[in-house]
């Protein structure tokens, strides 16, 4: 499998070996062979191992993506069609966002690896003739803390997790698009395999839509941006691999980055797409030059002819092979209006970027590459790009975990289980990570990371958007669909609470190697729970990326379907926090609150204290969630909300502390809640979805009580804010007050990572 | 009309904000000047805004400061017209020997965005007149190299002739280790030149300039700029 192939050797024979070292099986090499009516060379080998690749092709996952909902009244793109799906939000704009990985290149290379992830899915935005707005980012390491872990992990966890932030705030910040949210947790099961998951939103007008197309007959073909060197070759494959302790030897597969340069082709290419030059457009990312060429034919029903002669280099002696295959960065393929050539080439000169005429469209449905005279690559391009093999890969059978025995886990005493779920790095507060990030650049930031959801005001436009990540592994472990279901739904309510109403989601696809059928059971089942959501909160999904063969040694992540939902606010005073705001608010629980709903399964209680993935993950009644958050959004347009918070990860109590430590010294809060004859720990810490914690003015909570009740929703007055000196006091029952200073939960919730980041740079 | 030229570098990011931003005043107009560009007549105040004007992967604002441009930068300050650098504007400034001292990497070596508090240290500047003395304003940072750095000599001349216009503190005004987010020395976040009409800090006041934003502070220090072109007042009478 490992065969060294010396790839500078222009005449490197095909055989067995070197199609197995591609990553190509016997069948597959059949295929090929048919499609060209004869033995492929060794470069039209590496260009149909990339384009065939999981990563570019899809060719184990197409058939469950088709199950996704795709259209929508607002959908202007649709997912697969172009490099990102495009929403219409009014006035005659529009927004272009996509969730992309960079798993595998983080693992060995944290961070180059994650600030070309930044690069990667920025330029997927732009593409699409969209000024970037925003990123987000889902990310995934293994524990940071933890008295039973070897030190030795917890410092290569460590690095994983400084580099990979460094990564992101290097390319993000210097580039100039704000890093405004996103999620972090950690966990075992991502121990040498974490996980990068980026999300860009641009802003357009409808027609500023670009194509990556290549029609025309004619017209010409421009190279522009960064000159291809060696690095990253073959990436694509490297990605559709398991990740080994033999992958470190990978590391020429990881790109590295230039944020400087992909900033000069950002505004190159959107001064460019003003000026209505431009035919197609398309980044070249995974498999580089190869993809952007058989692709915009492939769209364009036509042909493309280009001489590798003419591509800008960075080093001598390059074969076709590697120029085909590099993965070098920043990078674009444009086609022009022939007879406009000019203005192309004027643009890119006023931004000092290499820009080169390498070829044209034809009109014989060829990818056609030649080195000067020679061609060295003959292949239609429609084979190429759409019609890889598909396969249905064998599926394990559903299997549903028992539910917990209760009696099985010890009682914690709540004044200490507390801090210490605000402090596992999963719950505790992020802004170690988040300051790092330029999270105010585009003066648009108008809730900053740390509440629900990230909220954005587009000057241009004059829109007010809002958007989320989600995804709680450890409910899409134990029961993939269920916890695909949750996924969507606690985006769309993180969107809600923030006064947001849902528009599109893009989804990230993590997970173990398909081969194994029940890696591919877990996938197709957490498809099935993201498009059942989504049809019942009637959003489209836009588009995404499937990040597989997520490994180490000791087996496959956690199925980890990260779902990024984007939504709009119609008003500024719509947008609302999760802090409270005034102490003597009222303060409500909304949402299913019963004996059956309070129980510990699958809840971060029993796994971070307890250190047990264990239970039934709870039920989720989606048609209630998508009744309870359109009330929520209602009573917010009506003035009557101060502050809504989500419960998730942590239960109940969690979100008590999180509503506390608001700006500034925070504020106390007086709870009491019913004990439905269970255990405290379980009223307290229990993850039953659907739930949100609102804070309303005195004068306007009987009317929030009214409204939700008579639309039959379940509502309980539990307590009122208080000042922050008073602390925040539960009372479960008729059982003693348990009281918590706010100044002691902080402490817990802001110093569990900047502790342990600061001690491991000694 | 007040008009302003934001300056922009390849790798200008805080560029379009600083335009927006100047705009929402009234009677300003400021328009983008491209950085091969070599005159900067007709503009009445300049700002060299945040960014990473070429990648600065060698040190922040050395390559900028051979931009074409920054010769009319250089004449403009001369000839005593507000100049204006934020961040990386302030490090090219420095860079470019308009302000003295220079820009390092922060204390904790990681890039730092956070809302900080700052003193204003003295009236005496078209940047502050309008602010009075020990007057604390809240506006943020964004920089990985913002640690501000001068020899002795240099500091200690800085302090005597009251070159010092901002000063990071906490809440209350009171200058701490704690409060200073950088390791700047003295706690400095922005300077003046000896004429008292170039200003270079590592805040970013554009990026308060909107209550939905979090902030007006940033509105202070423009208005300052504004109001003593619209009086007419030579820059460099505001002197001590």
């Amino acid at each position: 499998m490992n065969t060294p192939i010396d790839l500078s050797r222009q005449n490197l024979p095909v055989t067995p070996q070197t199609v197995a070292a591609h990553g190509l099986t016997p069948e597959e090499y059949e295929m090929i062979r048919r499609i060209l009516g004869r033995e492929p060379n060794i470069t039209e080998l590496g260009i149909f191992s990339v384009m065939w690749s999981e990563h570019c092709s899809y060719k184990n996952t197409r058939p469950e993506l088709k199950k996704f909902p795709t259209n929508g009244p607002a959908v202007l793109v649709k997912a697969g069609e172009e490099n990102a799906g495009v929403i219409d939000i009014g006035d005659g704009w529009a927004v272009a966002f996509k969730i992309e990985s960079h798993n595998h290149p983080s693992a060995i290379e944290p961070f180059q690896g994650a600030a070309t992830g930044v690069g990667g899915i920025l330029r997927d935005i732009f593409t699409m003739g969209a000024r970037p707005l925003f990123l987000l980012n889902s990310l995934r390491f293994g524990p940071i803390t933890g008295d039973n872990i070897d030190t030795a992990r917890l410092v290569r966890n460590r690095a994983l997790l400084r580099g990979v932030v460094a990564g992101i705030s290097h390319y993000g910040n210097c580039i100039g698009v704000p890093t405004i949210g996103g999620e972090i947790a950690f966990d075992d099961s991502y121990e040498g395999n974490p996980l990068v998951n980026v999300m860009c939103l641009g802003l357009l007008r409808h027609d500023q839509i670009a194509r990556g197309t290549a029609a025309g007959l004619g017209n010409p073909v421009f190279y522009v941006g960064a000159e291809t060197g060696r690095d990253g070759l073959a990436g694509a494959a490297f990605a559709s691999r398991d990740l080994t302790e033999e992958s470190k030897k990978d590391r020429p597969a990881v790109q590295v980055g230039d944020p400087f340069r992909e900033k000069l082709l950002l505004e190159a290419c959107l001064e460019l797409l003003a000026t209505d030059t431009v035919a197609g457009i398309q980044d070249m990312g995974a498999a580089g030059l190869t993809c952007s060429t058989c692709e915009t034919a492939s769209r364009g029903g036509s042909g493309i002819e280009i001489d590798l002669e003419k591509v800008p280099k960075r080093e001598p002696g390059m074969t076709p092979y590697e120029i085909m295959l590099s993965e070098s960065q920043e990078r674009m393929l444009i086609i022009a209006k022939k007879g406009r050539e000019e203005e192309v080439l004027r643009i890119f000169e006023k931004w000092d970027l290499p820009c080169a005429l390498i070829g044209f469209v034809t009109d014989d449905g060829i990818m056609r590459v030649r080195c000067g005279s020679v061609v060295v690559s003959e292949i239609p391009a429609r084979a190429l790009a759409d019609d890889a093999p598909v396969y249905y890969r064998e599926a394990a059978a559903i299997v549903t975990p028992p539910a917990l025995d209760i009696g099985s886990v010890p009682f914690l005493d709540p004044c200490l289980a507390l801090p210490e779920l605000l402090a596992q790095p999963t719950i505790a507060s992020k802004r170690w990570v988040w300051e790092q990030y330029d999270y105010m650049v585009g003066t648009g930031t108008v809730v900053p990371p740390g509440s629900d959801a990230a909220v954005f005001r587009a000057k241009e436009a004059n829109k007010i958007l809002a958007a989320t990540t989600d995804c709680n592994a450890l409910f899409c472990r134990l029961d993939p669909r269920e916890g695909a279901r949750h996924a969507v739904a606690e985006a769309c309510r993180n969107l809600s609470c923030s006064g947001a109403e849902p528009l599109g989601l893009t989804d990230n696809l993590n997970f173990g190697n398909p081969y194994r059928p029940e890696n591919f059971r877990d996938l197709r089942e957490a498809v099935v729970g993201i498009a059942e959501a989504c049809r019942e909160f009637n959003i489209p999904v836009t588009g995404g990326n499937v990040s597989l063969y997520n490994q180490n040694p000791a087996g496959a992540i956690d199925s980890t379907p990260t779902v990024c939902v984007v939504g709009l606010i119609e008003r500024n005073q719509d947008i609302t926090t999760q802090f409270f705001k005034i102490p003597g608010d009222v303060i409500f629980l909304l949402g299913p609150n019963s004996a059956e709903q309070s129980s510990l399964d699958a809840s971060h209680y029993l796994l971070t204290l307890h250190g047990r993935k264990e239970g039934l993950v709870p039920r989720l009644n989606l048609q209630l969630e998508v009744h309870l958050q359109t009330a929520l959004r209602n009573l917010i347009r009506a003035g009557l909300i101060a502050s809504a918070h989500d419960i998730s990860e942590g239960g109940i109590a969690v979100a008590l502390a999180e509503c506390c430590l608001g700006p500034g010294s925070g504020l106390g809060a007086e709870i009491a809640l019913d004990t439905h004859d269970r255990r405290t720990d379980e009223i307290l810490f229990n993850e039953a979805p659907s739930r949100v914690i609102l804070s309303t003015p005195r004068g306007s909570a009987q009317a929030v009580e009214n409204l939700l009740t008579w639309r039959g929703l379940p509502v309980r007055r539990i307590g009122r804010v208080l000042p922050s000196r008073e602390g925040l006091m539960i009372r479960v029952g008729t059982k003693s007050q348990i009281i918590f200073p706010i100044d002691a939960l902080r402490d817990a919730y802001e110093a569990a990572i900047p502790s342990v980041m600061k001690s491991c740079r000694d | 009309m007040i008009r302003c030229a934001v300056v922009q570098f390849p790798g200008s990011n805080c560029d379009r904000d600083c335009v927006a931003a100047l705009e929402s005043f009234d009677g300003v107009a400021a328009r983008l000047v491209w950085h091969k560009e070599t005159s900067l007549s007709g503009y009445d105040v300049i700002v060299l805004p945040g960014g990473f004007s070429y990648g600065d992967y060698l040190r922040c604002g050395a390559i900028a400061r051979f931009s074409p441009v920054m010769h009319a930068v250089r004449q403009a300050a001369h000839n005593g017209r507000p100049v204006l650098g934020i961040c990386n504007g302030f490090q090219i400034l420095c860079e470019a020997g308009l302000l003295p001292g220079a820009l390092v990497r922060n204390r904790s070596l990681n890039f730092i965005c956070r809302h900080i508090h700052l003193r204003v240290e003295t009236s005496a500047s078209l940047f502050t007149h309008g602010i009075s003395r020990g007057a604390v304003l809240q506006i943020p940072i964004a920089h990985g190299e913002g640690c501000y750095f001068a020899d002795a000599d240099t500091l200690a001349r800085l302090n005597e002739n009251q070159q010092i216009l901002f000063r990071y503190c906490d809440s209350s005004g009171a200058v701490t280790p704690d409060s200073n987010p950088n390791g700047s020395l003295e706690s400095v976040a922005g300077i003046c030149n000896e004429k008292r009409n170039v200003l270079g800090m590592m805040p970013h006041p554009e990026r308060v300039c909107d209550p939905l934003l979090g902030g007006t502070d940033g509105r202070r220090i423009f208005d300052s700029v504004f109001a003593s072109l619209a009086s007419g007042a030579d820059p460099s009478a505001t002197a001590l």
